[in-house]
């Protein structure tokens, strides 16, 4: 790409933001416009809102957008993930139904795939989709589901075949989440948050138009879900980002934000609040207990390094080397980084860790870490399952031998559960 | 930092590595941890005549190649693979570094071109019975006499000692304390009054040796204030060093004991496919990996002269000693019995991972000396 190109790009965008943005419009209003004009998604297909640029101009194009305060298309949420799982397994009539809607952040969307007796095993779904006629009728029970109780679509992982081995009986719909048949359900976690539902599917018909890909193909558009999710879970901590200026869209955006953030409040305190550790050992006084001394170190480096091998990670795709064994162990990391603060954080503050709320340390911040951190070695695949991802695809060593192959109906499976 | 290599130095890794493996097999190395010196002189002259590798962080005007310290961070990480028995720790780098950061240009010109060519080895006497390479505890005195001074006292823990040419010692002024009136000197291995005794070490494949010195003459080095400051330079470039080195030998256990595990059958197939071993090897892994990252920052940081160097030296020290002695452990319990047997080389990594856990001290006090350091950022002290 030629530097003129990228300044005509840049003057281009300019002139359309010039002549049309204005921060007094609707939120909605902005963003269909954003969505007929392609400067929203630039990076999509023209025939879906986009202009069809590398994503390599999506820099330039957003520094023009932030240069005058320029609200964008909605960019946060699960709405993302069905947003990029219908645009590379969708057909047109799907997409050209939901695409808009998600760019002007109309409809919030949830996921639709741990079941109580599937975590780690994703594929062993047991939910049900039967045919019944032009629709499938869906029975069975979701959970860790976020968003479910104002979503108004869902991404579901369904099985339609229980005679074939069990990647292969998958399928993948979009279900209308305001239907009757659907109970959501908040579940409270031990840290006494509720961000996630749990999700009860009773006869709920949906119809043969709704499934995303061909019947049986669910694993494989899961999958395009899941590498989505993957990607944009660094993305995470900047999502929170919102304007402080005045007007009508700036309103509307920050409820939005507001919204989508709601459930991940908590999430700075499953990752240990390492930065919490200096302020604390001031505040006891413990600094100069060698043992302290000793433990807080051993967090430090520990975050240190684990910070510096995921540098070495984006310094060898920069550099356009193949990723070494250094890009599959953050995930690892941060499960040991979670664990240690959350022990040093106890070390520091002894009697402190008994207590919560206004009565513990930090406004109860430092109990928060306490009973946060267990979540950090299961959510998103855990410690278990990236220890085999690791040892098996970087170290090459061989899988266990499986006890779940053949017809899926015949796999051992749980017990099935009383709702 | 870049947190990568260029191309250049990748080119030279794989240099040094075929160095490495052409001239230190394991036959090797286990026929010269038995000798008294515990090297090769003229394989030592060699990889110096061809690789330049006593010299690679010597400015040019010395004779060396005026590279950065992640090309030495590169080398030692090698050396640390191929277990290579050289003398490249204690003369090209603690005694090296210090002559270049206490002696006068003269003593430069006049020392490190035969350093550098390989034809003369130095040491570093440092350490004294306590065990500690720390300028306080130091009770070996110079006493001046004309020009020069006479050394009195013992020195323990002292790498290379007894094949040392050039010995280097940090001695005190008699009657003085703590940091005050230590100084730097330097006498030859053949001086009068000087003892040299090899000790029984553990790792034989890296040679220690208990120096005494009765009234040994010696000429000084540096004996202004500035010697301590250059006695930590060399100790933190050490340290830099000596995580590289290790984590090299950690990735070395590491791809033994996998490649071992996808090869031994139990209870009819390969144990490499018992979660319990691919767990361990997982854990392992990142261990190594967390530790390299440490080590490669350390080494780019010495190589910009970054002000927090001696922080980033104590950490690499503790990471990379912590990650290669869990190592070593767990790759000797992945071997199973036949890593506990002599004739395995497992062991000889085990014992290296042992000696580095230990030598510039070990990682309890490079996280204390951490978080002094870290107190001063924070402006606690």
């Amino acid at each position: 790409m030629s530097l003129s190109e990228d300044t005509r790009i840049q003057q281009d965008v300019r002139a359309w933001l010039q002549e049309n943005w204005d921060p007094d419009a609707s939120l909605i209003d902005w963003r269909n416009k954003l969505a007929d004009s392609g400067w929203g998604v630039p990076h999509w297909p023209k025939q879906w809102f986009g202009r069809e640029m590398p994503v390599s101009m999506m820099p330039i194009i957003d520094a023009e957008f932030e240069r005058i305060g320029a609200v964008g298309v909605a960019k946060i949420g699960i709405r993302m993930l069905a947003a990029a799982t219908l645009l590379d397994c969708a057909n047109d009539n799907q997409k050209s139904r939901f695409l808009r809607r998600i760019l002007t952040g109309e409809d919030t969307w949830c996921q639709l795939f741990s079941e109580p007796g599937s975590g780690s095993d994703l594929a062993g779904a047991t939910t049900r989709a039967d045919r019944d006629g032009d629709n499938w009728i869906i029975n069975g029970q979701k959970v860790w589901t976020t968003s479910a109780h104002h979503a108004e679509w869902g991404l579901l992982l369904a099985r339609t075949d229980w005679d074939v081995p069990k990647h292969q009986g998958l399928s993948f719909f979009v279900v209308d989440m305001r239907q009757d048949g659907i109970e959501v359900q908040p579940l409270k976690q031990m840290n006494g948050y509720a961000s996630f539902n749990q999700v009860f599917f009773t006869d709920v018909p949906v119809a043969s138009e709704n499934v995303v890909s061909a019947v049986g193909d669910g694993w494989k558009v899961a999958m395009t879900t899941l590498a989505h999710e993957r990607r944009t879970s660094d993305a995470l901590r900047r999502w929170g980002k919102v304007s402080d200026r005045p007007g009508r869209i700036y309103d509307e955006e920050r409820a939005e934000v507001a919204t989508v953030m709601e459930p991940y409040k908590w999430y700075p305190q499953r990752a240990g609040r390492i930065d919490l550790i200096w302020p604390r050992m001031v505040e006891t006084d413990r600094m100069n207990d060698p043992m302290v001394r000793q433990e807080v170190a051993k967090l430090l480096m520990l975050s240190y390094t684990a910070e510096w091998t995921a540098q070495r990670a984006r310094a060898a795709q920069a550099h356009g080397r193949p990723q070494g064994p250094e890009g599959s162990l953050g995930k690892l990391a941060s499960s040991h980084l979670a664990r240690a603060a959350a022990k040093v954080h106890t070390l520091i503050g002894s009697a402190d860790a008994l207590l919560k709320g206004s009565d513990g340390a930090t406004n109860g911040v430092i109990a928060e870490v306490l009973l946060s951190v267990p979540a950090t070695s299961i959510a998103g695949g855990t410690d278990e399952i990236q220890r085999n991802i690791i040892s098996e695809r970087v170290l090459g060593m061989p899988k266990e031998p499986r006890m779940d192959g053949g017809a899926f109906r015949d796999v051992p499976k749980n017990p099935a559960r009383k709702s | 930092m870049e947190y990568s290599f260029s191309d250049e130095q990748q080119q030279f890794r794989d240099v040094v590595q075929r160095f490495m493996r052409d001239k230190s097999p394991m036959t090797e190395v286990r026929r010269l941890m038995a000798t008294k010196d515990g090297f090769d002189r003229d394989l030592w002259v060699q990889s110096c005549d061809d690789l330049g590798l006593a010299g690679l962080h010597v400015p040019e005007a010395y004779g060396g190649s005026g590279f950065g310290f992640v090309e030495v961070g590169i080398v030692a990480e090698e050396m640390g693979r191929s277990l290579l028995c050289s003398p490249y720790l204690g003369s090209s780098i603690l005694a090296t570094s210090v002559i270049l950061h206490a002696g006068s240009e003269e003593q430069k010109r006049d020392l490190l071109p035969d350093l550098i060519a390989g034809k003369t080895v130095a040491c570093l006497a440092f350490a004294e019975a306590s065990g500690h390479w720390n300028s306080d505890g130091v009770e070996l005195t110079a006493l001046q006499s004309g020009k020069d001074v006479l050394l009195n006292g013992k020195k323990k823990f002292v790498l290379d000692g007894c094949a040392a040419d050039v010995i280097i010692v940090v001695a005190r002024r008699p009657g003085t304390h703590g940091r005050e009136g230590i100084g730097l000197y330097i006498t030859e291995g053949m001086s009068t009054g000087l003892g040299r005794r090899s000790l029984d070490t553990i790792d034989e494949t890296r040679k220690l040796a208990e120096l005494s010195f009765d009234g040994v003459r010696a000429q000084v080095l540096n004996d202004s204030e500035s010697a301590v400051a250059a006695i930590g330079h060399a100790l933190d470039d050490g340290a830099i060093a000596l995580a590289n080195e290790m984590i090299g030998g950690a990735q070395a256990l590491l791809d033994s004991a996998v490649e071992y595990t996808k090869l031994r059958m139990q209870f009819g197939r390969v144990i490499g496919s018992f979660q319990a071993v691919k767990h361990k090897c997982a854990e392992i892994l990142l261990d190594v990996e967390l530790a390299k990252s440490a080590a490669y920052y350390a080494a780019e940081a010495r190589a910009e002269n970054h002000p927090d160097v001696s922080m980033l030296a104590s950490l690499a020290k503790a990471t990379a000693a912590d990650a290669y002695m869990r190592t070593a452990i767990e790759a000797i319990q992945l071997h199973g019995g036949i890593g506990f047997t002599w004739d395995h080389d497992t062991h000889l990594w085990y014992k290296r991972a042992k000696s580095s856990e230990v030598l510039l001290d070990d990682p309890t006090y490079h996280r204390n000396r951490y978080m002094a350091f870290q107190e001063v950022l924070h402006e606690l002290k």
